[in-house]
């Protein structure tokens, strides 16, 4: 079984969210996403400035096997991208909920956070998946 | 129901990520892609490759048979036993059913070992061929593959077998020895040295288990087409297939013209596509950036667009780079179209990478 931490949230296409102190968010993908896609190979983060509606494909991640889009968890705007994935993407696969963040939003309506998925929905979701 | 390999229980016990592949259920990597890419490129790695198909032709009509249904001709083995000969099975419209190697093992027996993905066309078509030629034919399902590949193959083996490996260790590339009761050719599919090895089914897996004691690394489908990507060799059903003749896959060195009363199956369209001009072809592109340009991409031209046959990342190059079908003519930049934008992409003459090092 995969890590899932307790204290991120969680989507159902395998992105996390850590809300920060300063009321941004972080996101990267799940231990199980980046376990699925393999070696990670190219990471494209969105840019700096971009406005997010939740759910949109926003970020482009690739492996050995196959390119996959992220989706913003959330709707927001967009005020970091993670510039070390261009050189190192597979920080993703050693460390997907540290060094292998993805972006930074700043939310637009905080209360989409609490529509996302806590560990133990994400735990099963996962387990669902088989 | 998948198809399972004499090996299917050592790919499980050492963690593969099963997944079908033409119906039969094999690693895709056993952990990481690129730890098994650069296994093989620096040391020695294996793989399963017992999903291909081995037939046994013999008799004094086998070599007739061979030099009428293959684009490349066997007579070319005459005096050689032991060579391997590689060839492209054509249909009547000169495109592309399946691409095999040939070893002529002697006498009037030959071993051909054809792709999985084709074995539902191929080997019906030879074994029935042979039927019609009064030609012995067997399918060779009681036996498995196994290709020991990189640098350190060949040290493997003579490690393993001692002077019993000699015959195999004294191969050139294309050359095919006994080992015991293994059948060793000098042969693979990853620019590297390297053996494919043939053996019983049920000596596979303790073969397995000695190769990987002694210290190869086992490698999935995804090293293996990362590998052969590298080494700028087609695969059947990307770079070619029954409406692409060789000429239009880069593969017009294995069609055998001489002598021009050899009327193999395909001769006469192959010959008119030669009169008439040969439309596309097949490149080899180093794409700019990161992201990988994969398999369908736009490839745009001063001659109109082309695709790519087969893209990846790069673990040698550190990059891009495919295989693409471009119109013939086309002479200027080269652009991929990927997502929303467009990279450009140097025009090289395949292989990437052979013997560890990058050659473009």
């Amino acid at each position: 079984m995969s890590q899932v931490p307790e204290d991120l949230k969680y989507t159902r296409n395998h992105e996390w969210v850590r809300v920060e102190a300063d009321g941004s968010v972080t996101v990267g993908i799940t231990e199980h996403a980046q376990e699925s896609l393999g070696d990670l190979v190219f990471v494209e983060p969105p840019e700096v400035g971009t406005q997010l509606q939740a759910e949109e494909a926003c970020a482009v991640v690739e492996s050995v096997k196959a390119a996959s889009d992220v989706y913003a968890p959330i709707s927001g705007e967009v005020t970091q991208g993670n510039e070390a994935l261009a050189d190192n993407p597979e920080t993703v696969n050693t460390d997907p909920y540290g060094d292998g963040w993805i972006m930074r939003i700043q939310p637009a309506d905080t209360s989409e956070i609490d529509g996302l998925l806590d560990a133990a929905a994400y735990q099963a979701l996962v387990a669902d998946e088989g | 129901m998948p198809q399972r390999t004499p090996l299917y229980d050592q790919h499980v016990g050492a963690g593969a990520r099963v997944v079908d592949f033409a119906g039969w259920e094999m690693p895709l990597h056993y952990g990481s892609q690129l730890a098994e890419h650069q296994a093989v490129r620096s040391d020695v790695g294996l793989f399963d490759v017992s999903h291909m198909a081995v037939t046994d032709l013999s008799g004094p009509g086998a070599r007739a048979l061979l030099r009428q249904q293959l684009a490349n001709d066997v007579a070319k083995l005459d005096e050689r036993p032991g060579q391997a000969l590689y060839s492209c099975l054509l249909n009547e419209r000169g495109g592309v059913v399946d691409d095999l190697i040939v070893y002529f093992r002697g006498g009037d027996a030959y071993r051909i070992v054809s792709n999985a993905a084709t074995r539902e066309k191929v080997r019906p078509r030879l074994l029935d061929e042979a039927r019609q030629a009064g030609v012995t034919a067997e399918a060779r399902d009681d036996l498995a593959m196994i290709a020991v590949q990189g640098p350190r193959a060949a040290a493997v083996l003579e490690q393993l077998f001692g002077d019993q490996a000699a015959a195999a260790l004294a191969c050139k590339p294309f050359q095919a020895a006994d080992l015991g009761e293994i059948f060793a050719g000098r042969t693979g599919y990853t620019g590297e040295d390297g053996f494919e090895l043939i053996v019983p089914a049920d000596q596979a897996g303790p073969l397995w288990d000695r190769l990987t004691a002694a210290g190869a690394q086992p490698c999935g489908l995804g090293a293996r087409d990362s590998l052969r990507l590298e080494a700028g060799l087609n695969l059947n059903g990307h770079e070619m297939d029954e409406a692409t003749t060789p000429l239009e896959a880069a593969l017009g060195w294995t069609v055998a013209w001489e002598p021009e009363d050899r009327d193999f199956v395909g001769r006469a369209a192959l010959t008119a596509q030669r009169s008439q001009g040969v439309a596309w072809r097949l490149i080899g592109l180093v794409v700019e950036g990161r992201a990988p340009a994969r398999e369908g991409y736009v490839v745009r031209t001063d001659a109109g667009d082309g695709v790519i046959t087969s893209g990846a990342h790069s673990p040698t190059l550190g990059g891009p780079i495919a295989l693409a079908r471009v119109p013939a003519d086309a002479e200027g930049e080269f652009r991929v179209v990927i997502r929303n934008r467009e990279a450009a992409a140097r025009r090289v003459k395949p292989p990437f990478v052979r013997h560890g090092k990058v050659c473009v």
